[in-house]
């Protein structure tokens, strides 16, 4: 799957384009777990609900395009998607998945329903009975298909949705903060879930959309970090998390509070301010008036998007002065460098 | 009757609430008994579903308690029944909750919700520049600028600002107790730190106690000094929180200690493990099905 300078807004009453996707390219391999982290209001849901092909009425794609094999979908071409696209090619996870459950139907309705949209002449009994199956591969209890929803937990409820909307096999899952209302141990099995589906081949390939940092680190290959509608850092997850490059990045990994005994002893800062309005985001980058780093340029030029190593990206002109230091041989700046 | 030791602020003693009769029965609160002192952070972490919130509703005396006593400064107030009884208990414990956009009246301006708030309890005896200097200062601890926020409706502000000013209309009545439900589950990573540190300001500033009610055992770890365990509806563990996360005893904590997502990898990596107890990246292989296992079927 790969996506290429993905551009959408939400037209609004005011005549004032919001544009929450703006400019956004990446990749995702086959096998690959890629995590989209960032904080709320800076455009994942919308970059989720566009990847996944359910967009709401108001959002307009503007530029760029994506793919997912041999089907591209283009500005052109997005309000005529092949309604079977959906679910096959790409499924989508939604954060409160678990309560979009009908809660007169039995779990097993719900199956039968997914597989009926894609498959007409499928029967109930041999839905059921697919469904059955895939839940028995993966060790959850196949009697949750006789189950009205209030019967499970929400953690179960999570994981039983995943399962079945992922009976199609989807090429990508999209899931979008799929673990935000779940307590840690149902988190936890959620996530080895996910990664369960991947090493049995029923999906090829994940986005994982979550503000959650230490969770994302868990089941992420790749982290791209998420700023006002652009990647501002993309590269392995543990280049990510051991040597954040973007001050924003930084920023997220030192307020996440792990029971450690270092997060104890001292004062952390968390980041002021909030994500600016995307109707007038600030001009140069767009996360200088936050920055402690910002100089002069920050506010004036947008930085690019820009080669650290082999495998990472990041648009800040900081970063890039910081490395350039290190390259002429500073000590110094290359420890300042890697500190987090 | 014997009162409670004169140092605990707030003391539950076999607190116990059954919901439904019968085979039907949840004891979703199950004789719970702890203090909390003046100037103290207690937390109580538990998985969703463990009474927790319950709990809160009980000591907010927003929920009757089937059996079990509440003692504030000693003095036992679950006999106290109504808005009217119920009123100098308020003035001393207030709570703050998880949802800051479903807890506001749309209708109602900042500046309106927050006096409102001491016209429930000792408004009347404020003058009307007494209460203006008041809601003003609290704006100010909680970090917003009064001028810009006192007009402005709940649907103008973020969910960060209309939680501070959900801490700032308990602080109104310059409680002794703050009950915080979740009161961070919904923020951000970064402004979740932000509202944590006015936390422990508050209890440095004001020696004001903090019951602080959290799924996230991080944030516990972060904010309190002691720290409450419950699963389906008992304590059962607690302790300071070096020593309840540093060395858990109980199953069910080193499972939580355990799930606990870290930037690098699962588990307690870095905490000491209590002798025999397999904690850490090991349990991982295990964790699937005792995880599934024990969220099941309801």
């Amino acid at each position: 799957m790969w996506v290429a300078d993905l551009v959408a807004a939400y037209a609004t009453a005011s005549g004032r384009d919001i544009r929450a996707v703006d400019g956004v390219t990446f990749d995702v391999q086959e096998g690959e777990v890629l995590g989209i982290v960032g904080e709320s209001g800076c455009g994942k849901s919308t970059l989720a609900s566009l990847l996944a092909l359910v967009p709401p009425r108001s959002l307009q794609m503007l530029g760029g395009r994506f793919g997912i094999d041999d089907h591209v979908i283009s500005p052109e071409t997005s309000d005529r998607i092949p309604r079977e696209w959906r679910g096959k090619l790409v499924a989508l996870l939604p954060q409160r998945a678990m309560n979009s459950l009908n809660p007169t139907a039995r779990i097993g309705d719900f199956a039968f329903d997914v597989l009926r949209a894609h498959e007409s002449r499928v029967t109930r009994r041999q839905a059921i009975e697919r469904a059955r199956q895939r839940l028995e591969q993966l060790a959850l209890p196949p009697r949750v298909l006789e189950s009205y929803p209030h019967q499970l937990s929400g953690g179960m409820r999570q994981r039983v949705v995943t399962v079945i909307s992922t009976l199609l096999n989807p090429k990508v899952l999209i899931a979008d903060e799929p673990t935000s209302a779940l307590d840690v141990s149902s988190q936890k099995a959620l996530v080895l879930l996910l990664q369960r589906l991947l090493d049995e081949g029923y999906i090829s390939r994940i986005i994982f959309i979550t503000h959650d940092l230490p969770l994302l680190s868990n089941i992420a290959d790749r982290i791209a970090v998420f700023y006002a509608g652009k990647i501002v850092e993309i590269g392995p997850t543990k280049q990510i998390v051991d040597e954040p490059q973007h001050p924003y990045t930084r920023a997220l990994i030192s307020s996440t509070l792990v029971p450690e005994p270092r997060v104890r002893c001292q004062r952390l800062e968390g980041l002021p301010g909030a994500p600016p309005d995307l109707r007038m985001p600030p001009p140069g980058c767009r996360f200088h008036p936050r920055c402690r780093y910002a100089t002069d340029i920050c506010a004036r030029e947008e930085p690019p998007l820009t080669a650290d190593g082999d495998d990472r990206l990041v648009a800040c002109w900081w970063a890039n002065a910081q490395r350039q230091n290190v390259e002429g041989g500073t000590h110094e700046s290359r420890a300042a460098v890697g500190l987090a | 009757m014997s009162l409670a030791p004169q140092s605990a602020l707030l003391e539950a003693r076999e607190l116990t609430r059954v919901f439904g009769q019968g085979s039907q029965a949840v004891r979703a609160v199950d004789r719970v008994s702890f203090t909390v002192q003046p100037g103290e952070i207690v937390s109580i972490v538990g998985e969703s579903g463990s009474g927790k919130s319950t709990l809160a509703r009980l000591l907010l005396r927003l929920l009757e308690p089937t059996s079990g006593q509440i003692f504030l400064d000693g003095q036992d107030i679950t006999k106290l029944r109504g808005a009217r009884a119920l009123r100098p208990y308020w003035r001393r414990v207030q709570g703050v909750f998880q949802d800051p956009f479903a807890a506001f009246n749309q209708f109602y301006s900042v500046g309106r919700v927050l006096m409102k708030t001491l016209d429930l309890l000792d408004g009347a005896k404020l003058s009307r520049e007494e209460r203006q200097d008041r809601m003003e200062t609290v704006l100010r601890n909680v970090g917003l600028d009064p001028v810009d926020v006192l007009p402005k409706w709940p649907h103008q502000l973020s969910g960060g600002q209309l939680q501070r000013v959900m801490i700032a209309r308990a602080l109104m009545v310059e409680p002794a107790i703050l009950i915080a439900d979740e009161a961070t589950s919904m923020l951000d990573a970064s402004l979740r730190v932000t509202i944590l540190n006015l936390l422990r300001d508050l209890r440095d500033r004001y020696r004001m106690s903090i019951l602080f009610i959290t799924h996230d055992i991080g944030q516990a770890y972060y904010v309190s000094d002691r720290i409450l365990v419950m699963y389906r509806g008992e304590l059962v563990e607690q302790g300071p929180v070096e020593t309840v996360l540093g060395a858990p005893q109980h199953p069910y904590t080193r499972q939580l200690m355990a799930d606990v997502p870290r930037l690098h990898g699962w588990g307690a990596v870095s905490m000491a493990e209590p002798a025999g107890a397999a904690i850490g990246t090991g349990s991982v292989v295990a964790a699937p099905s005792q995880g599934a296992g024990h969220a099941g079927l309801a």
